[in-house]
């Protein structure tokens, strides 16, 4: 059996009056990425971001349902929307790394979070921070430099590295790639391989082709629903539904 | 009717928008140019550092300068520090709903009322009712009340120029709203809010009629002393030595109204090149 990761229990989302995600259930397995696609406004953003509970901060989002994180709906009464957030990490889809240096963009999560207490232990995270993202060879000597004047692969990876500074179990990455060029679209999903070692990551796609090389198991999803979830190769090749047939054949979509 | 060809129509109305923009530039020019003219042969050092001889018919302004100085200090110390935190507030935490939507109608409606009827406004709630008496913290209040449509609305145009994505990112790190605001908005709106402020300083340090009858005194032979001391202003003493003092020397008046001027358009001018300095450091 797999360790599951992530329980989603019949969870709704609603803008208002708009029923956005509606009654989706799934089970995310640890130390795997799931993909998440389908057109654009189906919800899988939506959706990928019930999972820090970062749609709580726009008006108007009401949610029922649980969504089960260590045995503990993120949902539930007594859980501190900050906590959730430290352990499911999130990467956008534009690189919005802060107005700060390079080393300062890792260092902000570190000592607002209190995970250091000096500043060699901060010193010690980002360079390996850096490393996991293979940022440090390019970029040591130039910790003080504004990211804001890296290139979008450099900053894309710089936001990865502030995620895993603070040591998430889970990553959320929201089309990552969109806004890179494909030679640092392929680099980037190398690095994602190699962090499934560590860290249970969830992705939304538009890129299918994306989907099918990168992830474990995919989710298709249309109109605010989960019409089918199963593994990656499933999918793509022997789905058991017409319209996601239809849709990763490109008949639809 | 008769029909322009494209061509001049096109002529035409060039003309006229450049000659509109024109318009706007000529009466600037002329109230400095003549104010300079008129007032540059009173400006000395004694001028600006003596208390008034005569009448206020020789002498310097001091006691003016300085009261203007002491009202609108205390007036931005007032103003300031709650404009922000209204300004926080209504852009990162207030949903929009009915109190939301009452609270912004009562600022824009702030911002309408003429000056005169804050000053009148004044006169009852601190002077008399809180009995400040006529004083500076009495005009600072009355002018820091005048001025807290404005402090929020450019500290909101501040706040809500920071990109949504910085917000995000620090939030999706386990990072608090309140840390979020004070970590990362509030450093990057405080160039467009302390600029928005000394605007608003600039603007204060002109108005007469809401220190009228909260603070300013026709003549006072001393110095301020104390927050509850009535002191001279510069405004309301120029309008005092043009009208009510007769044979009084024009250079002067116009001195005086040099020294406001420059007063209000060195502020203005530190402000403009506070903004393109920010600017151009504005990294995204």
């Amino acid at each position: 059996m797999d360790d599951i990761k992530i329980r989603i229990k019949n969870l709704n989302l609603y803008y208002t009056n708009f029923h956005a995600i509606k009654d989706v259930s799934m089970n995310i397995r640890a130390n795997k990425i799931t993909a998440l696609i389908g057109p654009s406004g189906c919800g899988k953003s939506t959706l990928l971001r019930t999972l820090n509970r970062i749609n709580d901060t726009i008006d108007g989002v009401r949610i029922t349902g649980e969504v089960i994180i260590n045995g503990k709906n993120i949902y539930g009464e007594d859980m501190q929307v900050d906590r959730v957030r430290k352990e499911v990490g999130m990467v956008f889809q534009r690189p919005n790394p802060f107005p700060l240096s390079i080393y300062n963009n890792i260092a902000f999560g570190l000592e607002i979070n209190r995970l250091v207490k000096t500043r060699k232990e901060t010193d010690k995270i980002v360079q390996e921070s850096l490393e996991d993202v293979q940022l440090w060879d390019d970029l040591k000597n130039k910790l003080k430099m504004s990211a804001i004047h890296l290139s979008l692969e450099q900053q894309q990876r710089l936001c990865v590295a502030r995620v895993i500074a603070i040591k998430p179990q889970i990553i959320l990455l929201d089309e990552p790639c969109s806004s890179l060029d494909p030679k640092s679209t392929t680099n980037l999903e190398e690095l994602m391989q190699e962090m499934k070692q560590k860290y249970t990551m969830v992705i939304v796609t538009h890129n299918m082709q994306q989907a099918a090389r990168l992830s474990d198991d995919t989710g298709y999803m249309y109109m605010g629903n989960l019409i089918e979830f199963d593994r990656t190769s499933t999918i793509f090749t022997n789905p058991s539904k017409k319209e996601t047939d239809d849709y990763v054949s490109g008949r639809f979509g | 009717m008769f029909k322009l060809s494209p061509k001049l129509s096109q002529k035409i109305f060039y003309t006229l928008l450049a000659i509109s923009t024109a318009i706007v530039i000529v009466p600037v020019l002329l109230i400095v140019f003549i104010i300079i003219k008129n007032g540059w042969s009173a400006i000395s050092w004694e001028f600006l550092t003596t208390m008034p001889t005569d009448g206020m018919r020789a002498g310097g302004i001091l006691p003016a300068i300085l009261g203007t100085l002491s009202i609108v200090a205390c007036a931005i110390c007032i103003t300031l520090p709650v404009g922000v935190c209204a300004a926080i507030y209504l852009n990162e935490y207030a949903k929009d709903n009915m109190l939301t939507r009452i609270i912004k109608l009562a600022i824009v409606n702030l911002a309408g009322v003429p000056s005169v009827v804050y000053g009148l406004f004044g006169l009852g709630i601190f002077v008399m009712l809180l009995g400040f008496g006529v004083s500076i913290i009495a005009g600072a209040l009355t002018l820091s009340i005048m001025e807290l449509p404005v402090i929020i609305t450019t500290a909101r145009g501040a706040l809500n120029s920071v990109p949504y994505a910085f917000r995000e990112a620090s939030w999706s790190l386990g990072v608090s709203k309140w840390q979020t605001i004070r970590r990362v908005v509030l450093p990057n709106a405080l160039p467009g809010i302390m600029t928005g402020a000394i605007l608003s300083i600039s603007r204060i340090s002109g108005e007469t009629a809401p220190i009228l009858f909260t603070a300013a005194a026709f003549y006072v032979p001393h110095l301020p002393q104390s927050m509850f001391d009535q002191v001279m202003a510069l405004p309301y003493h120029l309008y005092i030595i043009s009208t009510q003092i007769p044979n009084m020397p024009k250079n002067i008046i116009f001195g005086t109204a040099l020294v406001l001027l420059m007063m209000v358009l060195s502020m203005s001018l530190f402000a403009i090149i506070a903004r393109l300095y920010f600017r151009k450091k504005r990294k995204w």
